[in-house]
């Protein structure tokens, strides 16, 4: 089956984010396929790379650079809730006149249209929030 | 449902709004999904559940939050061709809401007719 996910909640404070990279792990191990994971809300927070968790803590947004790389993953920030708070990359930081960039690898920033795509393109669209 | 898709038929989509209109973002960012999402041309409704129902009332001020107002968008939804809107009436009564309490027209349902609308989507947003 294909997969949309929607994660719109950011890491620690809430699970989802957790739960969403479980079973997205999951899936792909039964041989399920993810067409993209897409991020709203405080879900863009998982995409920062300057992060740093205790040493004896999960990395959430290392887990899901590293999950990406792994399987070909599409994980899309949305843009106008990453702008709202201050996730971006090189291109956006230049076009915002800002003077630093912080996304993860294996991220990327794209419109709202991603999300409406994901959810006709896939099977299954599963939402994980609060 | 996905090759149905790329023939061209359109996908039943419902954004279902649980929270109050201020206080949290989800009301807001919801609706810009429901903005962006009409251009798609696919079939879509709102479902507004619990202090969701809160979103639609008439007469909201948020001067002192300092927060925009955006309850007015509602009524613009028509012109994106999204007019199926659907509020829980079990959510309105415990909130001695009435309908003429809201901003524009909606279809009150009991949550047991709200299942069966869930029931018959094929991708649904929850807020």
């Amino acid at each position: 089956m294909k997969f949309s996910i929607l994660v719109n909640e950011g890491p620690y404070t809430h699970e989802a984010s957790d739960t969403a990279f479980q079973f997205v792990k999951a899936a792909l191990a039964k041989g399920h396929e993810i067409f993209r994971v897409f991020f709203y809300h405080d879900g863009v927070n998982n995409g920062t790379r300057l992060t740093v968790p205790p040493q004896d803590d999960r990395n959430i947004v290392k887990r899901w650079s590293e999950l990406a790389a792994q399987h070909k993953l599409d994980l899309v920030l949305c843009i106008a809730a990453a702008q709202r708070r201050g996730l971006m990359d090189a291109a956006e930081a230049k076009r915002n006149g800002k003077d630093a960039d912080n996304l993860a690898p294996g991220f990327r920033i794209s419109g709202l249209g991603q999300l409406i795509e994901a959810g006709i393109q896939a099977d299954r669209l599963v939402v994980f929030g609060d | 449902m996905t090759d149905e898709n790329a023939g061209g038929v359109a996908k039943r989509f419902l954004y279902v709004n649980r929270r109050a209109p201020y206080g949290s973002i989800y009301a807001l960012e919801s609706l810009e999904v429901v903005l962006i999402g009409a251009a798609f041309e696919q079939d879509v409704s709102l479902a507004f559940l619990g202090d969701g129902v809160y979103q639609l009332t008439k007469g909201q001020d948020t001067k002192g939050l300092e927060v925009k107002n955006f309850s007015p968008t509602f009524r613009a939804l028509e012109d994106y061709d999204v007019t199926k809107l659907y509020v829980e009436k079990e959510a309105l009564e415990a909130r001695g809401l009435r309908e003429a309490d809201l901003v524009v027209p909606v279809e009150v349902v009991s949550a047991e007719r709200m299942a069966e609308i869930m029931e018959a989507q094929d991708v649904i947003l929850s807020f």
